[in-house]
């Protein structure tokens, strides 16, 4: 065991993968030199050279259209989009290309592409740099969209996306990128839990609680808080957003009765909605109260100095928790 | 007739010229620069230009009738531009990769491609017709420029895995607005990519004139981007053979992307929906007409000796068993099976996309015991349906 930031263990899980197969390439803004705004890559340029780790023009379609290039030549690129809000550029191609050409040829052309996006926000950052895009690709046909939390899950993870011949966005939870953790270096893929399974971090009783990236850490701590007044709280990282690992979320909510669901995006059409729809549809009778959601607002990301009151926090979460229980919470007396 | 333009790095780029090699009327013309590419090109090897461009002529006609008749739902006809796409796809070598738009019937022609696996995607019963791998073809691209990323991609694979094959990139006179061309070009240069910007500038984007697209000729792009530009007449198979020798050329010798604008005309609607009245006048389609790409080269070819009437009637009996084959071959395109529509939207198994099928599975069924109890008469009604 080997103790490392989250941003150095997909470094080392993003130099594993570039040494394990030589059709591996990264490629994005800023990644070779400077390693990266973020030096996830740190390294990786001097390590490997210049085709190998690539600093790509100011381009975002370009870089997710070329590697769909590379793709159709038998390449296994890894990009890097700097931040969440600069994916929008790329959309065409992640949404028109890269999901649906496998569907679109019949099988014939594979697209093992691995769209690498920190996200989300609570660094005080400048707009567009904190943003949470991943509904937008949940929704997309075709993809798959990952989210780590840990640098244990990073490192395994990061090499499992790139492994998979399906594309793969792939979300870091950028305020997290600085929080250590014990990773396996040895860690084989072969004996690792697959990428398209939820875990359960905290187990718990009385509500289960679902989150994913930068809010697994607070919703553990909100866990910790509530069993001081006598709650449960069973915490899950989804892990994968699409698809949903639903079978270990079900077999939770049967137990606990009560599902509240945090995510730092918008709550419409969120990952939040779909999990809430879906876990109604298919336990319905087992829950003792409807589901709830703690979002961000339904507002462009504000200004950092207002971020707090956007991103659910320990107390907003526990709020949500007292909702599912029917205690007094912010709602009370308040038409939903 | 045109003085050769080198710039400083001695490369070959003259994008406010109009290389003809052959005039409208048969005339060849001499050109310093071109013609050295096109030396090997006998009598015979221009008989074979001139019987590619007449079959892909005669298949397009074929398929507009298909339309017309409820067997294809939609066709984007190429009639006007057979010498831009057969001189520039007769100029690739087999690992050489195309990635076009969804209007390169006479590229895909020359690539191999078959005539059910060409009117697949406008059957409708699937999204492409062959195997990209195969065919040195890429599928259809109907996103317009999105292909170009594609074309550069895949080169700067082929030079990274040290090969000296090339990609050529077709789009059209619109494509040239969209971002993602504008970011290829940037990328290709970059990267010095063995990649062929072949630019159709067939005049219309739908009804939007190419003076929309650009202020000056499309060729001038490419010296923004640092790479050399070559403005061809489109219609003169020969000049567009010689354009696209130079630039595959350039690009394995390691000297990166050339941009080619090739000068056509659109003679058909943009598909078999559109009504071209609306926008553009019979005065400009008859002066197109008579610059005619097959005419000319069967005027040289009488010129040089060749019984060019002979040749056209024996090509003309050739095309049309190729129409037969092709309208045979559509007609028996059989439609894809309902659960055809879960294959291939991810490589791996999908827990998610699973269940909906095994649900669409066992609502398919509720027909079939319905079917069945019709068939069977009275008495087994309740069960039908079941979920």
């Amino acid at each position: 065991m080997t103790t490392l930031t989250l941003a150095k263990s997909l470094n080392a899980g993003l130099r594993r993968a570039l040494a394990d197969d030589e059709k591996v390439v990264l490629i994005g803004e800023d990644i070779g030199t400077l390693g990266g705004v973020f030096r996830v890559t740190d390294g990786l340029k001097a390590e490997f050279g210049p085709t190998r780790v690539v600093d790509s023009p100011l381009s975002e379609s370009g870089i997710v259209g070329t590697a769909v290039g590379l793709a159709y030549r038998g390449f296994r690129p890894v990009i890097e989009i700097q931040f969440d809000g600069f994916i929008y550029p790329a959309f065409d191609q992640i949404v028109s290309q890269v999901a649906k050409l496998h569907y679109r040829s019949r099988g014939t052309v594979r697209l093992p592409i691995t769209i690498r996006v920190p996200f989300g926000g609570g660094i005080g950052a400048a707009e567009h740099h904190s943003e949470s895009p991943e509904a937008y690709f949940a929704h997309t046909a075709g993809l798959r969209v990952i989210a780590c939390s840990n640098p244990a899950d990073a490192f395994i993870m990061i090499r499992q996306a790139i492994a998979s011949d399906d594309p793969v966005v792939f979300f870091e939870p950028k305020r997290r990128y600085h929080v250590k953790g014990e990773v396996d270096e040895q860690a084989s893929l072969a004996d690792a839990r697959p990428m398209g399974v939820a875990t359960v971090v905290t187990p718990g009783d009385d509500v289960t609680l679902v989150t994913y990236g930068a809010l697994v850490q607070t919703a553990r701590d909100a866990a910790i808080a509530a069993e001081e007044d006598g709650v449960s709280i069973e915490v899950i990282d989804l892990r994968s957003l699409a698809p949903v690992d639903y079978a270990t979320v079900e077999a939770s909510v049967r137990r606990t009765g009560r599902l509240v669901i945090t995510h730092e995006a918008g709550q419409q059409g969120g990952v939040g909605a779909e999990l809430a729809a879906s876990i109604t549809e298919r336990c319905f009778e087992f829950l003792e109260a409807a589901p709830v959601r703690v979002t961000g607002h339904d507002i462009p990301y504000p200004p950092a100095k207002l971020e707090r009151h956007q991103l659910p926090d320990l107390d907003r979460i526990l709020d949500g928790v007292d909702r599912s229980l029917g205690r007094p919470n912010s709602l009370s007396g308040v038409e939903a | 007739m045109n003085p050769s333009d080198r710039d400083a790095t001695g490369l070959l780029t003259r994008p406010d010229d109009f290389v003809q090699l052959v005039t409208p009327t048969g005339e060849r013309r001499a050109d310093a620069d071109f013609d050295p590419w096109v030396s090997d090109v006998d009598t015979a090897a221009l008989g074979r230009l001139y019987r590619d461009m007449a079959i892909v002529r005669r298949l397009d006609t074929e398929a507009t009738a298909l339309q017309r008749q409820g067997e294809l739902g939609l066709w984007p006809p190429l009639a006007g531009q057979e010498a831009a796409q057969i001189g520039s796809a007769r100029a690739m070598r087999d690992d050489d990769f195309a990635f076009t738009s969804y209007r390169e019937h006479g590229v895909a022609w020359c690539r191999g491609v078959g005539p059910a696996e060409l009117l697949t995607v406008w059957r409708g019963t699937a999204a492409s017709g062959w195997n990209p791998f195969e065919r040195g073809i890429a599928v259809p691209q109907i996103i317009i420029g999105a292909q170009t990323l594609h074309a550069t991609g895949w080169a700067m694979g082929a030079t990274w895995e040290g090969s000296d094959a090339a990609a050529i990139a077709y789009f059209g006179d619109g494509a040239t607005s969209e971002g993602d061309v504008s970011e290829a070009l940037i990328f290709a240069a970059s990267f010095n990519a063995p990649v062929v910007f072949f630019c159709q500038n067939n005049q219309w984007a739908i009804s939007e004139p190419v003076g929309l697209q650009s202020k000056q000729p499309l060729a001038r792009r490419a010296d923004g981007f640092g790479m050399p530009g070559i403005r061809v007449d489109g219609n003169d198979v020969l000049a567009v053979l010689a354009a696209t020798r130079i630039a595959l050329d350039r690009a394995r010798r390691g000297e990166g992307p050339t941009f080619i604008e090739a000068v056509t005309y659109r003679l058909g609607p943009h598909t078999t929906a559109d009504d071209p009245t609306r926008y553009r006048t019979e005065a400009e389609l008859d002066e197109w007409r008579g610059r005619d790409p097959l005419t000319r080269v069967l005027a040289l070819l009488e010129d040089s000796g060749v019984d060019s009437a002979g040749l056209e009637r024996e090509v003309a009996a050739e095309a049309d068993r190729a129409a037969a084959e092709l309208r045979s071959a559509c007609i028996a395109i059989a439609d894809p099976e309902p659960l055809s529509v879960f294959d291939h939207v991810y490589v791996e198994p999908n827990s998610h996309l699973e269940r909906q099928r095994t649900h669409y599975v066992r609502y398919l069924a509720t027909f079939e015991e319905t079917d069945a109890t019709a068939a069977g008469g009275a008495g087994a009604g309740t069960e039908g349906g079941a979920r």
